[in-house]
């Protein structure tokens, strides 16, 4: 058992060095190991070289896409996420338990089922690509394609972030907020969308975060034309098969530095609503 | 209504206060059925349809090809490694951390979540930087004569990067949330640590630990970003199921791509029911916060 030293606290819970030494093991093998080569070979790049490759117009407009799709998305996401998140946990309806066990499905479907699905859907000869293509919009093998397939991830994001807060919400404040004479829409602009800012803000990094890495559903439905529908993504696979190791490396860096922005944003969001509202 | 607002029933007047119009309402519960309709259940339907369209015969034609039976293994024995060894780390993360107070813990359960918001396609160019024919370890696997990238070693480690947080992110709140009371009872009866484990804390946390295998492996058997980086998709030798999809998709195949996307979007199925009924029948059981 453990002594007492700065180190070790005094617990009577044993086995302490073993479970964190086993995962500090896995985590540096499996996770750091691997993250820290990247960074390494990166940095064998150096910045000038770095800065060259990223000058590339190809690269540029992959990261632009990518970059704008996601913001997009993820805006898109945690509108129809506060609207999905909302009728389920405020109105009573059949199929509502159904409808919330569904919200899950884009965690559990393989990213390459959705991918091809949604592109056979949305293809001009699909249920929904043929009625949209006689109203001139043009789906799959376009920016709107990757668009959806960027809401099919992001939404259940959205959505999970959102509603445990709504069901938390008390009904009591509404009903003051009623009484002393506010309409519906007025308890509904100032009473309850104002708590849900921060979980609407760490949905919405959840799900552009997602946005900027995912592959699976986007590149059956992309097209991958290059400075039309190539994604970042679809940038490093295909450098890396052309060989170019360099290239690929640079584009992963800046995904990883914005993954990694997303990360710290939420973790901010979270701390700063824990201290609003005074909890811990 | 003529009737003022205070003239009538009181109970009504409270729902409505608090509540919009049934006009509202009903809109918007059937705009969410719409929005679920057109993203979730028509892609769902899709696959379904697109898989039967050439009848059964080719439906089982195309399963019982020798290169999806070896997808099919591929996926298998990929998931039978990376899920128990990824439990057994969860399990012991989920002990350090909810159990004891030490240095820069907050770092660890940063790092344990961090594969969750890295790409896949950035885990999987972070396995060829390492064990690649350019790699770092590339001189010792030349000596030792053994291949990662372009294997099953490299479709195991990309998988395993990429489900490594689902039980210990499921474990974590679960555990703090129980306290260590129950333990603690046991050891002062005299339990060996040994025992206590099995006997008290594994039974506490078992419906938590089954929900995080459960989504462990639905990820380690759909995932294609990561391991399509390191597969390098040799026909009926590295291809998984969904590395399956995407070659016979590729290949215009597509009652071949959609056969095994159905076999896939049957496990989703499969794993989204099991996990909704563990979420209704074991609700105290699991950790409330994490739903995903």
């Amino acid at each position: 058992m453990p002594g007492k030293s700065w180190f070790y606290p005094a617990s009577p819970m044993p086995g302490f060095r073993l479970a964190l030494g086993a995962s500090l093991l896995w985590v540096g093998l499996i996770v750091l190991l691997p993250l820290a080569g990247l960074a390494l070979r990166a940095s064998q790049i150096g910045l000038e070289g770095a800065i060259q490759i990223l000058m590339q117009p190809r690269l540029l407009a992959a990261l632009r896409l990518s970059f704008g799709l996601s913001f997009a998305a993820g805006i898109l996401s945690i509108l129809l996420g506060g609207l999905i998140a909302w009728v389920l946990t405020r109105y009573h309806f059949t199929g509502r338990r159904l409808l919330d066990a569904a919200i899950d499905l884009p965690f559990a479907l393989p990213t390459a089922v959705a991918g091809i699905a949604l592109t056979t859907l949305y293809a001009p000869t699909g249920w929904l690509g043929r009625p949209l293509n006689e109203l001139g919009i043009k789906v799959a093998f376009t920016p709107l394609g990757i668009f959806i397939a960027l809401v099919f991830i992001g939404l259940p994001f959205a959505v999970r972030t959102l509603q445990p807060i709504l069901e938390q919400t008390e009904v009591e404040v509404e009903e003051a907020s009623a009484s002393l004479g506010a309409k519906r829409w007025q308890t509904i602009l100032y009473i309850i969308l104002p708590p849900l800012l921060p979980a609407a803000l760490a949905g919405f990094a959840l799900a552009f975060a997602r946005a900027i890495g995912e592959y699976g559903s986007v590149i059956f439905i992309a097209g991958n034309i290059p400075f039309y529908t190539e994604i970042a993504p679809i940038l490093v696979v295909t450098r890396l098969e052309e060989f170019d190791e360099r290239g690929a490396i640079v584009v992963a860096i800046i995904m990883l530095l914005a993954s990694f922005l997303c990360l710290l944003a939420i973790n901010l969001v979270q701390a700063w609503t824990r201290r609003r509202l005074g909890h811990d | 209504m003529t009737k003022s607002f205070l003239q009538r029933d009181p109970i009504q007047r409270d729902r409505d206060m608090v509540r919009e119009s049934r006009l509202v309402e009903r809109t918007l519960i059937a705009l969410v059925f719409v929005i679920l309709a057109l993203f979730f259940f028509a892609p769902m339907l899709v696959v379904f349809v697109e898989a039967g369209r050439k009848g059964l015969l080719a439906y089982f034609t195309a399963i019982a090809d020798p290169e999806t039976k070896s997808a099919i293994k591929m996926t298998l024995m990929v998931a039978t490694l990376a899920v128990p060894i990824n439990a057994l780390f969860g399990l012991a993360a989920a002990w350090a951390i909810a159990r004891f107070e030490f240095p820069l813990k907050n770092l660890l359960v940063t790092l344990i979540d961090l594969p969750f918001s890295v790409s896949p396609v950035v885990v999987g160019l972070s396995f060829v930087v390492l064990f690649g024919s350019r790699g770092y370890f590339a001189p010792l696997l030349v000596q030792y004569n053994l291949q990662i990238i372009f294997a099953w070693p490299g479709l195991v480690l990309a998988t395993t990067f990429v489900t490594f947080p689902f039980v210990a992110r499921e474990l974590i709140p679960l555990m703090q949330q129980q306290g260590v009371e129950d333990e603690e009872a046991a050891l002062t009866l005299g339990a060996c640590p040994l025992k206590m484990f099995l006997t008290v804390t594994l039974p506490n946390i078992k419906w938590g630990l089954i929900y995080g295998i459960l989504l462990c492996n639905a990820r380690a058997m759909g995932e294609f970003g990561a391991v399509a980086v390191v597969s390098g998709r040799i026909r009926g030798m590295t291809t998984t199921l969904p590395l399956q999809v995407e070659v016979l998709y590729g290949g215009f195949d597509l009652s071949g791509a959609f056969a095994i996307a159905s076999i896939l979007a049957g496990l989703a199925l499969v794993t989204l029911i099991i996990k909704t009924v563990l979420e209704w029948r074991h609700a105290a059981d699991l950790a409330a916060s994490q739903r995903h």
